[in-house]
């Protein structure tokens, strides 16, 4: 991102939004994540889904994309014709955020991060059963349960999903617990956490620990002996990235469109024309352009997304 | 197949050795001897002959999936496994398995090879077929591995024997030389494989390799003191020098001949010569040695021997252009005895005494005199010139080993060549990496040009991977298929062990066993090394 005067911003993750800008504009949901990434100090101002805000000769307002707590698409109209910015987004059910708002325009931009017909998610409370499951037999051979999730978002939509299968409180990695919190003042619920304290020695046998990628193979990490590892990201649907990194369990879990719903969403809004960014663009492209849609990859140079490299960096 | 499916699962979805230990046993344990014996052929890491072609499945895939070609094959690309990309595309609903009654060895010999008789492809497209719309995601992927090539979930055949050897009750180094050569998967087999004795041995049986370890420290290598420390009196030490060649072992029983090389293939079709010259040895021999290309006295280049490997059948300017010959270091058979368990002094006198009437083709490894360790490192620094790659250093007083028994067998290998060089393309890799470029071109500069010397796909970790690839796809210039041809800024230095001319790569030179050593991000481009300063390395 350029530095401007003005930042219209989708969500809060760190492809999405930096520092820079003299005003942001966020959806309320999104602001006091945005305070803590980007500081207290920054002029952001909140509005509401659906608030049109007059904008020099053009209409904007921001909607619901169902990506994580506060994430938004943007709406942009003038003279009658009206883009819409997806940012990131998905379409499955999602306790932690508002749903995603179907918005017709003429131009979508859209992500195309797991723009391949491989990538397709098996529903969350499914995936939410599984990781129960193998907390519960790890529990049973007395090992900790070692979980790596994106601090904002995932780690989040994990503890909700989990809180209707079971009382257990967690035990989470400190950026974990910062995001975790302001999830807690805006009303999601959760499964208790727990911090992972630095001081104090303590037995994680059959526990559950939910830390970011980052954390893996850290010093950290020494402290939970015999642990079980895994991985909650869209990408564990292929084998080979799990094993590359060597986690045990891949589990499928992902805050991006999959396949389906890409394909769904498009043609949900009607545009003319789709322009895409992240990921797979190429791909998208070109099966829209043979299937006789105008579409073309979106060229806003480099992005590393929360999910757009396999593995990531935690942000 | 339940269970066996249940086992590869089990296998996956953990990274710990015991708990994949312990569920083998519990397979072993529970299945009957044609599925212990399947199992263990495809958990080894063995695999059918061909049974349909890959380019037929994905004609397939395509067909049934209703994707167009081309995204099948950026999908499969992707996804770096045919197998998985046929399962994630396909097999993706909750059915119960039609096959979960059956047992391993029933699919595999009524339904799997059975598919090799049938006469027509369209008769093949609907049995496979037929799996992919039937069959739950995991059997699907299973049967489509099967099908397709080897099991690849993290085992190896020790630790398989190490399960065996825990049903059994047997010693692994038992359980692993009956599981060398070649065998038919089927109860009898099985049944041999637990027994207390399996008989007769196998005429052809190749007994498992004695392998080495360097002796290094990363980076750099030990100083003399430092080897003496670790290995204490050279008097101990017999040392031999470091061929270049194909491990092989040469057997002679009951008037037959076979040569196996290290990856258990029989070989002795390919090297006649050597076939020929085993006839002098008496019955019941089995050598340890070297395949070398070898004339004048001296080993030719690798790429000499290369020439060979490929040939089933060599023919006569072949073997008249690129000769070989064994070069024997051990003996492990002798009189039909398995001598193994003698120390290394002993066997060596045995072989010396043999080599006696060695043919032509068959040739002594020589021992390195040394009575002090300088004297043995003075020795080594001649290894390039000889066209060996070092020394190895055998304990006098040790067995010979299954596998690689630390401190029984060391290589101290000479220091590589290294380069400066230039990163020009990037490619995915394969499998667990096939979404990440980590395969790549290396350059030099020729005058004002870059003239790609090397491709090299290891030596930088999991970080400085992820790294790259992050910097590859931001700085890419074209594309041409896979491949992506990158900004020119990035050197590397690589390692290598040998340098020769070449008149196939436009560079005119090849080197050997090229990998990364480090990523140089203090270089710029223009400080990286010339082709000239490489050619002053050829021999
Ligand atoms: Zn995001
Ligand atoms: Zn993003």
């Amino acid at each position: 991102m350029r530095p401007s005067d003005l930042a219209l911003i989708t969500h809060a993750h760190a492809d999405h939004a930096r520092r820079g800008a003299t005003r942001y504009i966020a959806a309320r949901d999104s602001v006091p994540i945005l305070r803590q990434r980007l500081g207290e100090d920054q002029h952001i101002d909140a509005v509401d889904y659906g608030e049109p805000i007059p904008l020099g000769d053009t209409t904007v307002s921001f909607h619901s994309a169902g990506h994580v707590l506060g994430s938004a698409q943007i709406r942009v109209a003038r003279d009658g014709e009206v883009w819409v910015a997806s940012g990131d987004f998905k379409r499955d059910d999602d306790p932690t955020c508002a749903p995603f708002e179907v918005v017709p325009c003429d131009v979508f931009i859209t992500e195309a991060t797991f723009a391949l017909p491989v990538y397709r998610w098996p529903s969350a409370s499914e995936v939410a059963r599984e990781i129960l499951d193998w907390w519960q037999a790890n529990q049973r051979a007395g090992r900790p349960s070692v979980l790596f999730c994106y601090a904002f978002g995932k780690a989040q939509r994990v503890l909700a999903e989990l809180a209707p299968l079971t009382q257990q409180a967690v035990y989470v990695h400190g950026a974990v617990q910062t995001i975790t919190e302001l999830y807690r003042a805006a009303g999601v619920s959760m499964l208790e956490t727990l911090p992972v304290d630095g001081r104090e020695r303590r037995d994680y046998a059959g526990e559950l620990v939910i830390a970011p990628p980052g954390a893996a193979g850290s010093r950290w990490m020494r402290r939970f002996k015999g642990a079980q590892t895994g991985f909650c990201s869209g990408w564990m649907r292929v084998r080979g990235n799990r094993r590359r990194r060597g986690y045990d369990r891949g589990f499928v879990l992902s805050d991006h469109a999959d396949w389906p719903s890409l394909l769904a969403t498009i043609e949900d809004t009607g545009a003319s024309r789709v322009l895409t960014t992240h990921g797979h663009s190429d791909t998208l492209v070109r099966l829209l352009r043979e299937r006789g849609v105008d579409a073309a990859e979106l060229d806003i140079g480099p992005l590393e997304g929360d999910e757009d490299v396999a593995d990531a960096a935690v942000h | 197949m339940q269970r066996f499916t249940e086992l590869y699962r089990t296998l996956d979805q953990t990274t710990s050795t015991n708990a994949k230990v312990a569920a083998m046993v519990e397979y072993f344990e529970a299945a009957p001897g044609a599925d212990q014996a399947w199992a263990v052929y495809f958990l080894s890491g063995r695999r059918l002959r061909r049974l349909v072609g890959a380019s037929l499945l994905r004609q397939w895939l395509a067909e049934s999936s209703e994707l167009p070609e081309w995204l099948v094959e950026q999908t499969y690309a992707s996804v770096g496994d045919l197998a998985e990309t046929i399962a994630l595309l396909l097999a993706d609903r909750v059915v119960p398995d039609p096959f979960a009654s059956r047992g391993l060895a029933d699919f595999v010999e009524g339904d799997l090879l059975t598919l090799r008789g049938l006469e027509h492809d369209h008769a093949r497209r609907e049995r496979v077929t037929g799996w992919w719309q039937t069959l739950p995601y995991d059997a699907c992927h299973l049967v489509n591995k099967l099908m397709t090539g080897a099991l690849r979930v993290g085992v190896s055949q020790t630790l398989v024997a190490t399960a065996l050897a825990q049903v059994s009750g047997l010693p692994r180094p038992v359980i692993l030389h009956r599981l060398m050569g070649e065998w038919t998967p089927d109860a009898a087999f099985a049944a041999a494989l637990l027994a207390e004795d399996d008989g007769a041995a196998v005429l052809s049986r190749p007994y498992p390799y004695c392998l080495a370890s360097p002796i290094e420290r990363r980076p750099g290598e030990l100083s003399i003191d430092e080897v003496a420390e670790q290995l204490g009196d050279v008097a101990d030490w017999q040392a031999e020098w470091k061929w270049d060649g194909i491990r092989g072992q040469l057997i002679r029983r009951q008037s037959q001949t076979f040569l196996w090389s290290r990856g258990e293939e029989l070989i002795t079709g390919q090297f006649p010569e050597i076939a020929k010259a085993a006839e002098a040895l008496p019955d019941g021999t089995v050598l340890d040695g070297e395949v070398l290309a070898w004339q004048d006295g001296a080993p030719m280049p690798f790429s000499a021997l290369q020439r060979r490997i490929g040939r089933k059948k060599p023919g006569a300017k072949t073997l008249a252009d690129y000769p070989v010959i064994l070069r024997c270091y051990d003996l492990l058979e002798v009189g039909g005895v398995d001598v193994r368990e003698q120390p290394l002094a002993l066997r060596r006198a045995q072989l010396e005494s043999l080599a006696a009437t060695f043919p032509d083709r068959l040739h002594l490894s020589e021992v390195l005199e040394a009575t002090r360790w300088s004297a043995l490192a003075e020795q080594r620094q001649d290894s390039r010139e000889r066209a060996v790659e070092g020394l190895m250093l055998k304990h006098r007083e040790s067995h010979y080993g299954t596998g690689r028994k630390r401190g029984l067998w060391w290589k101290w290998k000479i220091e590589p060549h290294t380069v400066d060089a230039v990163m020009l393309y990037a490619q995915p890799g394969h499998g667990r990496r096939a979404n990440l470029y980590t395969d790549y071109t290396f350059a030099v500069w020729d005058g004002e040009l870059l003239v790609p010397i090397a491709k090299a796909y290891s030596g930088l970790d999991n970080q400085e991977i992820d790294e790259l690839d992050r910097w590859i796809r931001r700085n890419t210039r074209e594309r041409f298929g896979p491949v992506r041809s990158v900004e020119p800024v990035q050197v590397f230095e690589l390692a290598f062990e040998a340098i020769a001319r070449s008149t196939r790569h436009k560079s005119g030179i090849a080197v050997r066993f090229p990998r990364i050593r480090r990523w140089r991000k203090e270089l710029a481009p223009a400080e990286a090394d010339t082709l000239a300063s490489l050619e002053a390395l050829l021999p």
